[in-house]
């Protein structure tokens, strides 16, 4: 198979999944490989075998570990951990392109934050609100004024902005202008803006101003949290869009690694030798794992701990699906603590079980006791696999060589600065930047004929 | 319309070039492609078939092609109700593909899925072409599996709406019942069901109308 194409993508994690269906949907002839036998790379879901192959010394039998946890093929757990905001930019990506047909949601039912040696229901309404313990009846005014002022700004109205100035004034400062005290601050600044550290308190307020409006928004979207989250799990993302690259012409190849990356004289990208043989592009787009040599270590890595356990995370209501976040300050760090619940309900476990996999940046040498405290938080863990990832970035911005590459999936707890870097890249790639046009109806034609 | 309708996602799976989306093209639009190219564009067709008191309206999902470097994602036949596993009758390679194809349904796809093992390409044969997959071996396949079984061709016509009337007797009720329940894909309004799923493109204002709402 000797052929030229417009674009050659390696790897099939989501953002170059995502990417090859944008640009096959915009007419570019896309060649997709992945070296590994299935789609997803870091963020696919796995069987519990391939968990127990993956991240143990000494794998159990098939037979011992589906006594113990049921179908090995009932099981979907993702590798890294993520949710989508329900008025995010995945959400907007998979609705524009139509990907939301491959792919069912469900709400996850709680967000859930830590406070003082207990953990409280993120108020998902007003009703929410005025009943939750987690502010008196001062805090809660206060509250309720600021909500008001994000829900009531408008840029173009200076009255709205009641005296403040976004790009001047740092959030700090406007906790300070609304009379917010230190726990308020840890809840809306890490559950609700998802901030992982306090690096933002003395930053320009904007972002944070945006994060919190997108927080609203999503809740507002189906009311039981901000958090949407597919059946069988997050891998199925991927293969959707890889999909959507398919119906528009782009070729897969999965299980087929590269020998050879060919190079012009100017050291310009040229193409790949595979077992396939030679595939020719002017621009390759990769994950880091295809070109080490031209990626760098940020510096941070993250742990991630996946248990299993035998019911639901104690005080959440018996909720079959959860975000809790235990913010910095609370347990004296600098990066908050991350869990994500999910459970047979979304199709990931075997009936009766229930994933939450820890999640931090790792801050000392043993990273391991760093997840402490959201395990007492878990009751009984029957299982754990625990793993850490360094996060890599392109060295270069690719246009110099035409190699594009993405970034490692970082800690956050959604897909925001995924699609960020989604973005980045098709711009790099295509020179003008992404715009989401409603896919028109090719598919899903229909043929009214009666038998 | 009086009658009830039931969605059925069916998935076609099979070696390439061995005529799953002319199977298709023939049910759909009683029509032949010769030397058709691999499929490309459209990967989503339905047909409505009357079964008396009920109608089921096949929602076919093609491959797209990923089948060509053995790429297909799980995902495209995860909750597919029904599946056709296509293979050649005269290329052995094919069924041997077919039979993987099987257990690869029987370990992934849900329970009660309903399979149709199809030889296709029969005409090749009444033209004086040897066949090299024996009517017997396949039956005894489908047999053992559990399977519907036909050979068809795509070309002449042959037997093939009697795969898809043959798979829509044997989809069990309970399943097209519960379907029926979920509203199908594409209806409008917020897709919160008591096991609260969303649809996504509900607040889109324009819900697509072209698979259409099952009332």
């Amino acid at each position: 198979m000797d052929e030229d194409y417009d674009v050659i993508v390696l790897g099939t994690g989501l953002t170059e999944c995502i990417l090859s269906g944008l640009l096959s949907v915009d007419g570019k002839k896309v060649l997709h490989i992945d070296k590994q036998d299935h789609y997803g790379g870091e963020s696919a879901s796995v069987a519990l075998s391939q968990l127990y192959q993956k991240f143990k010394q000494n794998p159990v039998s098939k037979d011992e570990m589906e006594a113990k946890f049921g179908r090995d093929r009932d099981w979907s757990v993702d590798l890294i951990p993520k949710f989508l905001m329900a008025d995010g930019e995945l959400t907007k990506i998979l609705v524009h392109t139509d990907v939301t047909r491959y792919v069912d949601f469900k709400q996850v039912t709680g967000s859930y934050v830590y406070n003082k040696g207990k953990i409280y229901k993120v108020p998902a309404n007003e009703m929410e609100a005025i009943s939750s313990p987690l502010m008196g009846i001062f805090e809660k005014r206060r509250m309720k004024r600021f909500l008001e002022w994000i829900s009531e700004y408008q840029e173009d109205d200076l009255k709205t902005h009641q005296g403040l100035d976004l790009d001047k004034n740092t959030m700090d400062e406007v906790y300070y202008k609304f009379g917010l005290g230190s726990s308020t601050k840890d809840f809306i600044g890490h559950a609700m803006a998802l901030w992982t550290n306090d690096d933002y308190l003395q930053q320009p307020a904007r972002a944070s101003f945006e994060r919190i409006l997108l927080y609203l928004q999503s809740v507002a979207r189906y009311g039981k949290s901000p958090y949407l989250y597919p059946l069988y799990g997050l891998g199925e993302l991927p293969q959707g869009f890889a999909r959507l690259s398919a119906i528009y012409g782009g070729t897969y190849m999965l299980n087929t690694p590269v020998e050879k990356v060919l190079y012009d004289d100017e050291g310009k990208f040229q193409g790949v030798v595979t077992k396939e043989g030679t595939a020719r592009a002017p621009i390759v787009i990769a994950d880091p794992t295809y070109f080490p040599e031209k990626c760098k270590s940020t510096g941070q890595k993250v742990i991630r701990a996946i248990c299993v356990l035998k019911h639901a995370v104690p005080n959440t209501s018996n909720a079959d699906s959860v975000q809790l976040i235990i913010p910095q300050s609370q347990v004296g760090r600098q990066n908050d603590i991350y869990v994500a619940v999910m459970s047979d309900s979304h199709n990931v476990a075997s009936k009766g079980h229930y994933l939450a996999i820890v999640s931090t940046i790792v801050e000392t040498d043993k990273p391991h006791v760093e997840l402490e405290p959201a395990f007492k938080l878990l009751g009984p863990i029957e299982e754990r696999f625990m793993g850490i990832a360094e996060i890599f970035e392109p060295k270069e911005s690719g246009s110099a060589d035409n190699v594009y590459l993405s970034r490692s999936y970082d800690s956050s707890s959604h897909f925001e600065s995924m699609t960020d870097d989604v973005k980045d890249i098709y711009f790099r790639v295509t020179g003008h930047p992404l715009v989401l046009k409603k896919r028109s109806q090719e598919e899903g034609i229909q043929q009214q004929e009666e038998e | 319309m009086n009658t009830s309708v039931t969605s059925i996602k069916l998935v076609l799976l099979g070696e390439a070039a061995v005529g799953k989306s002319s199977i298709v093209l023939r049910f759909v639009s009683n029509d032949f492609a010769e030397n058709k190219e691999p499929t490309i564009g459209a990967a989503f067709l339905t047909q409505r078939v009357n079964m008396g008191d009920h109608t089921i309206k096949f929602e076919i999902w093609d491959t797209a092609g990923q089948e060509r470097f053995a790429s297909l994602a799980p995902m495209y036949y995860r909750n597919a109700q029904a599946a056709l596993v296509v293979y050649d009758v005269t290329k052995p390679q094919s069924f041997i593909k077919a039979r993987h194809w099987v257990k690869e349904l029987h370990e992934q796809a849900s329970r009660d899925i309903v399979i149709a093992l199809v030889g296709n390409k029969l005409d090749i044969i009444e033209n004086g072409a040897e066949r090299k997959v024996a009517r017997e071996e396949a039956e005894s396949l489908a047999q053992q599996e559990g399977l519907l079984f036909f050979e068809t061709s795509a070309k002449t016509g042959s037997n093939v709406n009697d795969v898809f009337l043959g798979i829509g007797q044997k989809i069990p009720l309970k399943t097209a019942q519960n379907q029926a329940q979920d509203g199908g894909r594409g209806s409008s309004g917020l897709r919160i069901n008591d096991d609260s799923r969303v649809d996504l493109r509900a607040s889109n204002g324009q819900a697509t109308s072209a698979s259409g709402c099952n009332c």
